[in-house]
């Protein structure tokens, strides 16, 4: 049967038939396959023996792989999904299981590891790093292969004992959409023996007939203990193969283990595993059929590895093989499959079985899902003709450091002809790539065409672009990279038109669609110079619509999706229009008909509309435009902001050079602002008569647009015309002006401000103090008001109020204009943090959501204030970032401490009186931090007086070594003013993953502060329930409503009692929010706040945000507290519930979320059981509360901290 | 005393129905009714707009952010895919009817004519004993005349019969020209029962805020002296049982109700004050004035306040009703 699945799908679909245990966790690449698997088992869907397969999600890939190793010897049939950091977790079990020869399969869709840089992106890296561990490594190169091979490993496994690791190209395979024919139940049956089912079973840990395993062992046997299983892994390559073969006898497709093809006397050859094989393979057939003697051997079996079968798969005639690596191991000799490959054919001439020994060269290609295009397959193979081919080298890159990189032809095309290309360039939030998936499927089923997607997205979370690359053919489509010449273009945004990728990628004479908001005869005036050049240039054929109209018109407001899908397949001609639209409305009727006739009927009538809207434009035969494309950073950005970065933000960061990146992951701070993204056509817009100056807008702002200063009322004779400013309503300041100013460029229309506004005008109801209004027309005027306002002085944050929200809008955000959601929950949280304490924290950063809009390249929101201070940011990994915090608190301990025996022991040369200030100075009010930041700028002006030998100070000689001792002084100089160290996260992090390192943390007693941003849910990674998901929510992995409160991490602090807790919620409760956060910075001691984060995965319009935040506080849900040992110390109760006895039930605040909503439509029984118990758990959870709350301080523990 | 009533061929244990509230959201809530004491419950109304708007929006919430970032091409399991459509209700019909002994009505108020068949059909299906229709569209459209809105009851109505077999009730808005007429007109087209009246929720103005506030009141006893005016006049004209709704609080306003015609009194506000078990209250109340003032069985009290349909009402002194109507009518000029 034919189906158009992604490589995920297919190697879920055969894991899962062939499994009883799914022990997983999310990863992407992967997460996928395990959501899958979770879905098949939550619908009930067998395995071969018709049970139903359990599927537990873990608190890590750790604990996955623990929890399968037990199922394991439990005697089940076990399998996981995972890549990259996950596979890494699972080493320690990975060596166990193949250590007791444990039958099991490792699905992992290959990924990059986090080095200098996490990257999602596909690679070996991962695979590379797990060769060691006994478990055979298989690995597929196509979506079809994927499937099959799936088949072959789990067959093996059951025969060789031997585990299998069966891998596959992280999103190049994992996520690419492909017609491939399916396994059915009786093909996967055929390979899979009962018997040898019932012989893993029967080594199964049982009471029945007990022995232990996983003895502890003395060198007497450890050895030769090891080498027992050699038999079994001699044996792998064997079974392996016998399994293609039966595999091949049903189905028709043959696999090998080494797959030669090319010409019979081949002379010059490349070795290569995974996806590039296949563009290898298509390359040589080409190069072949123009007369060259080239091949390439395909490795699918790399452990154990089949030198035998390589050896034999080689043609005699060989004398030059270029080995292709997709991994970097930096200072090996070179890459393993280099190594591998050059042992193998070392030893097969040594032996005598290859006459010839051919010259072996080992390259790194495709690294974080680098294109591996035809063209570099060429370069190879001319590298390899030369005379003295280079020994190491990359392909893919411009290695200027170190002279690598081959050259190649990037519009080398080997593609048939009669294979169309398309591609389409979209927002995530359109629909464009739903719609191609659509697409895809349609063609494949109605059309019997082999078809192909694959979809590029870049990182950002809100106004993010997407491509998406189709191919359609009669045959199959074996291109494993990018469209290019591409004969269909949509461009289904107008902004995008003026991207150089757009063109870029059409083809000579290609037809482009254009969705365009103006009417068809100003289409092409409206493009700018380039784009009509590039258009007459192509001969380009330009057909408009204006799609956003005709979807409003059909009440899908936003979503083109529909309507771009019927003009593409009516201009295309892929398929008979009529049959086209047919087929669209079948499949929006399959697809939404669970979801009721109302959206059916809006789907079908954008269908209907969208023809007659759709013209083709008269292309004028000379350029008409003078419009330029603006430049895409402002001229006066620092050169790496104008160079590097510039390059990644215009989509050209494949053309960087080696040269031009950092070489240690170093990047600077704040390029956000250089970014100016302009994603949203409606922003904030101030309304100075009717503002209170409450600085409640700014406060919830996620992204930080919307900026207050005061200023003396002469600033304004510079200002710009239209630039609004009103008088300061605030005491003290009588003449003092106040202006509030939005960064339009950087808004997302998110509206929260417009929530938070707590005016609204008398004489217009519904209008506030900051109102939501068309970007365009005030876009030239703001950016001066912008420009201006950043030349009024920043106001001194001595005389800021920092107790108070109105307050706070005075304090510079160090953080802003990220990449996150618009409306983000979690973003507020980052910004309040950086403005209070932002030019001494340090902030160690969980994997998730914050990490990704934290620090994902191109720009980093993360910024400096005047004088270069700013937050000091970074991730190390997902599960220790606790960990990894406390580290940071122990380096800065210890460096305060060195820097103030240093100092004590410099005191006489260096003055008394200011080295006593310095190290008896309070540094808790901001204005103490500003006299200790004008005590070091004066001792470091003494220090350098000291050095330059100018000023007379107290003798350096007297002190013994003393040029040591001011050289080690200057070295921690930094750390006498107090640091600030956040560890921050999300709930994935803090309740699962890092749960341990957190708890250990926290009981360290050391100055940390926590800051956990519960969206309750795994969001970054498209959510996935957690140990904050609250009863009775649905999430992945819990489709049926989780059924176990939250586990109240507030109350497990509290238990360490020198632990300052709160739980916050800044949407309900702003004040209370700032209070917690500076009173767990102030503690001298482990803080932890925990803060509601509103997220796009709790299932609501975002700009709702606050009101659920309001909602959950106000139902019990999230009831606001602190707990604070220094109030119990004073003599108070240390237990301070924050916010009123709930006065809504529970049932009301969930109404409003999807993640509740959506189980009482599937399962509305259930869905009443959980209420009902959720609300008792509120119930329950209140009455502790308010108990706590009422005790003395001497109910509580007092401190028990050791004092000096 | 025996209070049975019988009500569109359903029978009763005693004339007090829960009309529509968020009392019967729940099967819990639907029990804590029956136990409280009424003789039937009508379920909370099912808005068929709503569901295809909630459907509409749940796409929107699920599609919107899915598809545009790498690692997280969507962030809810399918089973948020799923509309419900009436599904929920259905199934608390189903769970109710079999746990509760007294008949539990589904109330519908649908947009389109498949919406009311289909929805009617899947509400008999699941074991309603009888189901209202709640025809709550208001005619805010000036353009649209009256005699299109009556039309529209009489479709809806017809549409309905047509394709279920339990019994039908319509409730309908005191806001016709001729009540009675429109009253006569669903008799005619096979109403079961004609509840009067439904409440428009008429929202409110807040001149502070200024805004238009969507404010539920619950109804007052003063509320009820509409519908106990159309009963009366329409006791014994037409074959469809009668149902009262609006402004009970008291025992003594169901006995209006009962004088005044009614077969069945419903009430929301009074057991959302008081809650459900206040419905006993009321019932014994009742049997207590029905002692008092010499009843022995409802037939005795029911309609004997109304105004007979046999002939001139003018002649007929003794229900003294349209007399205490036209009193009442004069005085209202006439306040001293």
């Amino acid at each position: 049967m034919r189906v158009t699945v992604d490589g995920n799908e297919a190697a879920a679909s055969v894991a899962f038939r062939c499994s009883e245990v799914c022990c997983i966790f999310p990863i992407t690449p992967s997460s996928p396959m395990a959501e899958l698997a979770d879905e098949w088992s939550s619908k009930g869907r067998t395995n071969l023996w018709g049970t139903v397969p359990a599927v537990v999600e873990m608190q890590s890939e750790g604990g996955a792989a623990g929890a399968l190793h037990g199922a394991l010897q439990g005697g089940a049939l076990g399998t996981t999904f995972t890549a990259s950091q996950g596979l890494l977790l699972m080493i320690p079990n990975m060596y166990k299981i193949a250590g007791e020869l444990t039958s099991a399969v490792l699905h992992v869709a290959a990924r990059s590891l986090a080095a200098q840089a996490l990257s999602i992106f596909g690679d070996h890296s991962d695979v590379m790093a797990v060769r060691q561990t006994g478990f055979a490594l298989l690995s597929s190169a196509s979506v079809q292969e994927a499937h099959d091979l799936a088949l072959v490993a789990h067959a093996a496994t059951l025969e060789t004992r031997v585990p299998f690791v069966h891998f596959f190209d992280g999103f190049r395979t994992s996520h690419e959409l492909q017609t491939i024919d399916a396994l059915d139940d009786e093909d996967v049956r055929a390979l899979i023996s009962d018997e040898l089912v019932r012989a893993h079973r029967a080594r199964a840990l049982s009471p029945e007939r007990p022995f232990i395993r996983g003895t502890a062992q003395n060198p007497d046997i450890y050895f030769q203990a090891r080498e027992t299983v050699n038999p079994f892994y001699a044996r792998v390559p064997e079974v392996v193969q016998r399994a293609m073969d039966r595999l091949a006898e049903r189905t028709g497709r043959a696999y090998q283990l080494v797959e030669y093809s090319g010409h019979p006397e081949a002379e010059r050859v490349l070795v290569v595993m995974g996806s590039g094989g296949e563009t290898a393979r298509e390359t040589v057939a080409f190069l072949e059929a123009r007369g060259e003697r080239v091949g390439v051997a395909q490795i699918r079996l790399y452990r154990p590895f089949p030198a035998r079968e390589l050896a034999a798969a080689l043609p005699q005639s060989v004398r030059w093989v270029a080995v292709l690596d997709r991994t970097k191991e930096p200072g090996s000799l070179g890459e393993p499959l280099f190594l591998d490959v050059l042992a193998a054919l070392t030893e097969a001439h040594g032996a005598g079985e290859r006459e010839l020994l051919p010259t072996v060269i080992g390259g790194r290609y495709g690294l974080s899902s680098k294109e591996f295009t035809p063209g570099m397959v060429a370069a190879i193979f001319e590298e390899l003709a030369r005379k003295q081919p280079r020994r190491r080298f990359t392909v893919g890159i411009n290695d200027d450091v170190s002279g690598t990189s081959l050259t190649y032809d990037p519009s080398f095309d080997i593609e048939p002809a009669e294979t169309v290309r398309a591609a389409f360039f979209g927002l995530g939030s359109d629909g464009t790539v739903g719609a191609n998936k659509n697409t895809i499927k349609i063609l494949g089923d109605a059309a019997n065409l082999h078809a192909q997607g694959y979809f590029v997205y870049d990182s950002k979370k809100s106004g993010s672009q997407t491509v998406s690359h189709l191919r359609f053919g009669p045959a199959p489509i074996r291109a494993p990279y990018l469209v290019s010449a591409a004969s269909f273009v949509g461009c289904h945004q107008f902004r995008l038109i003026e991207q150089d990728e757009v063109l870029q990628r059409a083809a000579q004479g290609a037809t482009l669609l254009l969705n365009c908001p103006h009417p068809p005869d100003r289409v092409w005036d409206l493009l700018s110079r380039r784009v009509q050049e590039g258009i007459l240039a192509k001969q380009i054929k330009l057909y408009a619509i204006d799609a956003g109209r005709i979807a409003r018109e059909a009440g899908l407001a936003g979503r083109t999706n529909t309507v771009l899908q019927t003009c593409f397949f009516a201009i295309s001609g892929v398929l008979e229009r009529e049959r086209a639209i047919e087929a669209i409305k079948d499949s929006i009727r399959k697809t939404y008909g669970k979801r009721g006739e109302e959206v059916v009927s809006r789907n079908i009538e954008a269908v209907d509309r969208s023809l007659a809207a759709l013209h083709q434009v008269e292309v004028a035969d000379r350029i008409s435009s003078q419009l330029e494309p603006r430049e895409l950073v402002s001229p006066d950005a620092p050169g790496f902001v104008r160079t590097v970065t510039a390059a990644m933000m215009a989509g050209h960061g494949d053309e960087l050079p080696v040269s031009a990146l950092p070489v240690d992951g170093t990047y600077p701070s704040g390029t956000t602002k250089y970014e100016k993204r302009n994603i949203s056509d409606v922003v904030a817009v101030w309304d100075s008569e009717l503002c209170i100056q409450c600085g409640n807008c700014s406060f919830v702002c996620p992204h930080s647009v919307i900026r207050s200063r005061y200023y003396d009322p002469r600033e304004l004779e510079r200002a710009p015309d239209g630039f609004r400013s009103a008088e300061l309503n605030g005491a003290g300041l009588p003449d003092a002006r106040y202006t509030l100013q939005v960064y339009v460029e950087d808004c997302t229309g998110c509206g929260l401000c417009v929530e938070a506004c707590p005016v609204s005008a008398p004489q217009e109801p519904g209008r506030r103090a900051i109102n939501l209004d068309d970007r365009e027309p005030l876009l030239e005027n703001e950016r001066a008001n912008i420009a201006f306002f950043e030349r009024l002085p920043a106001n001194d944050r001595t005389r800021v109020d920092f107790g108070t929200v109105r307050g706070t809008q005075f304090l510079e955000p160090l953080f802003e204009f990220s990449g996150a959601c618009a409306g983000c929950g979690e973003t507020p949280y980052l910004k309040l943090l950086s403005q209070l304490f932002g030019d001494r924290l340090t902030v160690a950063n969980a994997t998730g959501c914050s990490s990704i809009y934290g620090g994902s390249q191109p720009t980093t929101p993360w910024t400096v204030n005047a004088d270069g201070h700013g937050p000091a940011w970074s991730n190390s990994l997902f599960e220790d970032n606790a960990e990894f915090g406390l580290g940071l608190r122990l380096a800065a301990d210890r460096h305060t401490e060195l820097a103030r025996r240093r100092l004590s022991e410099l005191r006489d040369v260096l003055g008394a009186e200011l080295v006593d200030e310095i190290l008896t100075a309070p540094q808790v009010r901001e204005s103490e931090l500003r006299a200790q930041r004008a005590r070091i700028a004066e001792l470091q002006r003494r220090l350098d007086g000291l050095d330059g030998g100018g000023e007379e100070l107290g003798d350096l000689s007297a002190a013994p070594d003393g040029g040591a001792l001011v050289a080690d002084l200057r070295s921690v100089l930094d750390h006498l003013i107090r640091r600030s160290v956040w560890i921050v996260g999300g709930d994935g992090w803090a309740y699962d993953i890092g749960a341990g390192g957190l708890d250990h943390v926290l009981a360290s007693g050391k100055n940390v502060n926590v800051l956990v941003m519960d969206t309750e849910v795994y969001s970054n990674t498209g959510g996935q329930m957690s140990k904050a998901t609250p009863l009775g929510a649905v999430a992945k992995f819990s489709a049926a409503g989780k059924t176990v409160p939250t586990k109240d991490l507030a109350l497990q602090a509290i238990a360490y009692a020198d632990v300052y807790v709160a739980r916050v919620a800044f949407g309900a409760d702003p004040q209370q929010t700032l209070r917690a956060i500076r009173e767990a910075e102030a503690y001298d001691g482990p803080s932890l706040i925990i803060a509601y984060s509103n997220c796009i995965a709790h299932g609501y319009d975002m700009r709702d945000g606050l009101t659920q935040q309001y909602r959950a506080v106000a139902s019990g849900h999230w009831p606001l507290i602190r707990f604070d040992p220094a109030v119990r110390d004073a003599g108070g109760d240390p237990f301070l519930l924050d916010s009123p006895r709930p006065r809504m039930s529970l049932a009301d605040y969930r109404r409003g979320e999807l993640r509740f909503r959506s189980l009482e439509a599937a399962q509305p029984q259930e869905a009443e059981r959980l209420l009902g118990l959720a609300q008792q758990v509120a119930n329950q959870r209140w009455r502790l509360y308010e108990e706590m709350a009422t005790r003395g301080a001497s109910e509580f523990l007092s401190d028990p901290r050791r004092r000096s | 005393m025996d209070l049975t009533t019988r009500y569109m061929g359903l029978t009763l244990r005693n004339p007090l129905i829960a009309s529509p509230s968020p009392l019967s959201y729940t099967l819990d809530g639907i029990r804590r009714l029956a136990d409280g004491g009424v003789g039937a419950i009508v379920l909370f109304s099912l808005f068929e707009e709503q569901l295809r708007q909630q459907a509409a929006e749940a796409v929107r919430i699920v599609e919107e952010p899915a598809e545009s970032f790498p690692e997280a091409l969507s962030y809810f399991p399918s089973v948020a895919d799923t509309d419900g459509g009436p599904r929920a209700y259905v199934d608390l019909i189903e769970r109710a009817a079999s746990r509760v002994d007294v008949p539990v009505i589904g109330s519908l108020n649908g947009v389109t004519p498949e919406g009311w068949i289909d929805y009617a059909c899947a509400m008999q299906e699941a074991g309603a004993a009888a189901i209202e229709l709640n025809i709550y569209g208001i005619a805010g459209d000036p353009a649209v005349s009256g005699r299109e809105v009556e039309q529209r009851h009489v479709d809806v109505l017809e549409r309905v019969k047509a394709a279920v077999t339990v019994p039908v009730a319509v409730k309908l808005s005191p806001y016709f020209s001729s009540p009675g007429e429109m009253a006569l007109r669903l008799d005619e087209a096979g109403a079961d029962a004609l509840v009067l009246f439904n409440r428009f929720l008429q929202p409110d103005i807040d001149p502070e805020e200024l805004v238009v506030l969507p404010k539920v009141n619950l109804s007052s006893p003063a509320d009820a002296r509409v519908a106990q005016t159309w009963i009366a006049l329409l006791r014994g004209r037409v074959r469809a049982s009668l149902a009262a709704t609006s402004g009970v609080e008291v025992a003594a306003d169901l006995a209006r109700y009962l004088l005044a015609g009614a077969d069945v009194v419903m009430t929301t506000s009074a057991l959302l004050r008081h809650g459900p078990s206040y419905a006993a209250e009321l019932i014994d109340g009742l049997s207590v004035w029905m002692r008092r003032k010499g009843f022995a069985a409802l037939d005795e009290v029911r309609g004997l306040l109304a105004v007979p349909a046999v002939a001139d009402p003018a002649e007929h002194e003794r229900a003294g009703y349209v007399t205490a109507m036209r009193a009442a009518n004069a005085g209202a000029y006439n306040p001293w």
